[in-house]
C-alpha cells in the first residue's frame, strides 16, 4: 500500500515535470518564432536610395578616412578632425560633403525606425550604426570615443 | 491541464507583445552590416558602380 502511493506521488510529480517542461518549451519556440519574424526591413525606396548616395559619395570621403582629416563619431555620424590634413583644392567642399554625408545619415536611422513601424527606435538605430561603422572601419581611421579622438 | 493551458497562452501572448515593444538589437546589428558593407564596398558580393575610382589603399599608420 505504502509503495503504491509513493509510486503515484512520483507519477505526479513527473507529471508536473512534463508540464512544466512543454510549458518552457513553446515558450522557447514562440520566442523565437517571434524573433525570426523580426527581421530588420531596410528595403524600402527610401532606405535603397540614401544607401546609393551614400556609396557614390564614398569614393570622395575615403581619401579623408585615410589621412585622418574626417573621422568617425560616436553618435553614428563624421566629423572633420583635421582641417589641415584636407589637400587645398579639397578645403573649399570638405564642409559640404562632411554635412551631406551626415544628412543622409540621420535621415537612414530615422528612414530604417520607420520602415519598421517603430520611429521611436531612431535613437538605438543611430547608436547600433555607430559601433558598427567604427567596428568596420579601417585600420588608420579616426574615430571618437567620448572627446578624445582615437586611431584605429 | 485547462488552467495550465490558459497560463501558458497567457505567457506566449505577453512574451510575443514584449519582443515586438523592445528594440531588436540583434536584428538591427545585422542590418547595419548589411548596409555598411553595401556603402563602403566591403563585400564581394556587391557590385561596385562602374565609375568607382581605384581603389586607394588605407595607410599603414603614420
Amino acid at each position: 500500500m505504502n509503495t503504491i502511493a509513493k509510486k503515484l506521488s512520483l507519477q505526479n510529480i513527473r507529471l508536473q515535470h512534463l508540464g512544466w517542461t512543454l510549458l518552457a518549451l513553446t515558450l522557447y519556440a514562440l520566442t523565437h518564432l517571434a524573433q525570426a519574424a523580426a527581421n530588420m526591413e531596410i528595403d524600402t525606396p527610401a532606405i535603397t536610395a540614401l544607401k546609393s548616395s551614400m556609396q557614390a559619395r564614398h569614393n570622395q570621403l575615403l581619401p579623408h578616412y585615410n589621412s585622418g582629416a574626417v573621422g568617425l563619431t560616436n553618435d553614428g555620424l563624421i566629423a572633420i578632425r583635421d582641417a589641415t590634413a584636407v589637400p587645398l583644392k579639397d578645403r573649399g567642399g570638405i564642409n559640404s560633403l562632411v554635412s551631406a554625408e551626415n544628412a543622409d545619415r540621420s535621415a537612414l536611422y530615422k528612414e530604417i525606425a520607420k520602415a519598421n513601424n517603430h520611429p521611436e527606435w531612431e535613437g538605438e538605430v543611430r547608436q547600433t550604426f555607430s559601433g558598427r561603422w567604427i567596428d568596420k572601419a579601417q585600420g588608420g581611421w579616426y574615430y571618437r570615443s567620448g572627446s578624445d579622438w582615437m586611431k584605429k | 491541464m485547462k488552467k495550465l493551458l490558459i497560463i501558458c497562452g497567457l505567457l506566449a501572448l505577453s512574451a510575443c507583445v514584449t519582443i515586438n515593444i523592445y528594440f531588436p538589437a540583434a536584428e538591427a546589428q545585422k542590418a547595419a552590416d548589411k548596409i555598411i558593407d553595401e556603402v563602403w564596398q566591403l563585400k564581394d558580393g556587391q557590385k561596385p558602380p562602374p565609375e568607382q575610382a581605384p581603389e586607394t589603399k588605407p595607410a599603414e599608420s603614420k
